[in-house]
């Protein structure tokens, strides 16, 4: 069964290490840590699509995480809608939005893209902060409770359960989706624009399409994120915020399905255990990374790649 | 099968293509030579829809086909290799010949994520058809070598293999024994006499006059953007004009 379904040895592993996780967690602080990471991976799952399988760029992915969060609680707070057909409107909406800036963004190239992306980003960014009325301006604004089909998520496991199993289906979902032919046309597309048009493929067609995807999964991330924090603010959308999830990707290990969750645990847990070092620790953060990609340049994901290539060669 | 009618391109103040028409005939080896910058290139780029025409018209089989989307002209039965090698590096050779089979692939987002039995059925047919394709040039121990580590050679008879892949009734190759050694050149010639020509029409820009005299029925010389002559390979190698030409750019036949 677990071979039709396409449950492989990694899905496995990762559903093992999330249900034995939280048994280590002393408190709160520690599940609140562990779901912010989850949300983070998912973030970084579908960047690394972008990124890492269809070769584009993106220094927004902050920004558009944050926007889509925005709308969701806007719509609860302001409108009265229920939290899941929030997020429902939101993703809707930030898919509209994505496929229109797509069309001419993702003409360029390289430099030009990621300028551009920074560029919608950084706007994005302002409204959030200016429209004050609907926003609450540099102070953000609360989010009512989440609910769905009036059971409310109030406990930190909930959270947790609720995250890691939409992790795992994710992941599952990303997998058959990367070994498909529609995965092979991203690839194809990072490898050879030209080759990949050669032979039929509608390059911009496809671009718009993971450009799409990943931001309708930062979406989901965004908005509930802010339903779990009960909290939201323009730092949600900052420039730095899609920084750090491009970081992720890329210390994770670019065009690796697990490097966007290896990177994003990593580096959403590494601030916490380096606080201790108090006026160094940005410090140190720093050169942990580059100490990372120095040695590991494809990122972690490659080195456990490997690894696991060694290990199970003989059953192969 | 395929006609062209009076194309013009201009880049700047250079006319790359000058006025130029021609025909092909169906199921024939047509050769497009010139010496560099005569605007072979140009004329195969205009052919599958990568530049925009300045003036004239292309029909295919009677429809026209002048400016229609290099993907869309696929689908018309109509592929190409390039001059600068386009292969995805990224990718195993075999699956750079899938790649090929794409056009007939279905790539729905819902079936894709869900694993659809269909997906994973025609998946398992094509495969078997790449490596037949693969096959017929004896790269088929090499499917599943990432095609980064593989040498210039190969990867210019991949890119045939992967235009095959389409089924094309009009393939262009731009240049395909360029930088192959004479082995490899053999090899590649005997490909497109034996297996490519059966069933698909050919144009064929090269530099390699050898292999245009012997396998090509039908030449078209080009110069400077315009049509310098065109015949037979017999008429061609004693035409004065052509051979004043190449004499002149400093390429011997
Ligand atoms: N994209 C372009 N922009 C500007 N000029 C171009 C472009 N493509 C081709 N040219 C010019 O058009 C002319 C014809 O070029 P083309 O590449 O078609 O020649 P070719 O016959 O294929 O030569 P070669 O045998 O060297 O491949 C050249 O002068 C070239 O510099
Ligand atoms: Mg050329």
């Amino acid at each position: 069964m677990l071979k039709r379904y396409n449950i492989n040895r990694d899905i496995l592993t990762l559903s093992a290490i999330l249900i034995i996780v939280p048994f280590f967690f002393q408190n709160d602080f520690y599940y609140e840590i562990a779901i912010v990471s989850l949300l983070n991976s998912l973030i970084c799952i579908g960047l690394n699509m972008l990124m890492g399988y269809a070769g584009q760029v993106s220094l927004g992915h902050g920004a558009f995480a944050g926007l889509g969060g925005y709308i969701a609680v806007i719509l609860g707070s302001k409108y009265g809608i229920t939290p899941l057909f929030s997020i429902f409107i939101a993703v809707i909406t930030m898919a509209i939005f994505a496929f229109i800036i797509s069309k001419p963004i993702l003409r360029l190239k390289g430099h030009y893209l990621a300028m551009a992306t920074l560029g919608v980003g950084i706007i994005i960014s302002i409204v959030l902060n200016v429209e004050d009325e609907l926003t609450g301006g540099s102070d953000g604004m609360s989010v009512d409770s989440f609910t769905v089909f009036g059971y409310e998520f109030n406990s930190s496991l909930q959270w947790y359960v609720l995250c890691a199993i939409l992790l795992v289906f994710t992941i599952w979902m990303f997998t058959n989706l990367i070994n498909s032919p529609f995965g092979r046309v991203l690839r194809s597309i990072e490898g050879s624009e030209k080759a990949a048009n050669s032979v039929g493929i509608n390059v911009s067609h496809y671009k718009s399409i993971v450009f799409v995807l990943s931001v309708v999964i930062a979406t989901i991330a965004g908005s509930l994120y802010a339903f779990f924090s009960g909290f939201i603010s323009p730092s949600e959308a900052s420039f730095s915020h899609s920084i750090e999830l491009v970081v992720m990707v890329v210390l994770g290990g670019l065009g690796r399905i697990y490097g966007a969750i290896i990177g994003a645990v990593i580096l959403t847990i590494l601030p916490q255990l380096l606080t201790s070092f108090e006026d160094y620790q940005t410090l140190i953060y720093g050169a942990i990374i580059i100490f990372v990609m120095i040695f590991m340049p494809k990122g972690i994901a490659s080195v456990y790649e490997d690894l696991k290539g060694r290990l199970f060669a003989s059953n192969k | 099968m395929l006609q062209i009618n009076r194309v013009t391109k201009q880049f700047g103040g250079i006319k790359a293509v000058d006025d130029l028409s021609f025909r092909v005939k169906k199921g024939s080896i047509h050769s497009i030579i010139g010496p560099n910058g005569a605007g072979k290139t140009t004329l195969v780029n205009m052919i599958t829809g990568v530049y925009k025409v300045d003036s004239g018209t292309i029909f295919l089989d009677g429809a026209d086909i002048t400016n229609i989307s290099t993907d869309k002209l696929v689908y018309r039965g109509i592929c190409r290799t390039f001059q600068n090698l386009e292969i995805c590096e990224n990718l195993t050779v075999l699956e750079n010949v899938l790649l090929g089979f794409d056009k007939y692939m279905d790539k729905s987002l819902l079936k894709s994520c869900f694993r659809a039995k269909s997906i994973q059925v025609d998946e398992a047919r094509y495969k078997q058809r790449a490596l037949h394709l693969l096959g017929l040039i004896g790269l088929e121990k090499l499917a599943d070598q990432k095609a980064e580590n593989l040498s210039y050679g190969i990867l210019k008879k991949l890119e045939i293999v992967r235009a095959l892949g389409t089924s094309p009734e009009l393939i262009l190759l731009d240049e395909p024994v360029a930088g192959l050694n004479p082995k490899e050149t053999q090899e590649v010639s005997n490909l497109i006499k034996t297996v490519v020509a059966d069933e698909v029409t050919i144009i064929l820009v090269e530099h390699d006059m050898k292999m245009v005299m012997q396998i090509s029925d039908y030449i078209t010389v080009m110069n400077f953007g315009k049509k310098l002559a065109q015949g037979t390979p017999e008429q061609i190698a004693n035409n004065e004009d052509v051979i004043r030409a190449y004499l002149g750019s400093g390429v011997v036949c």
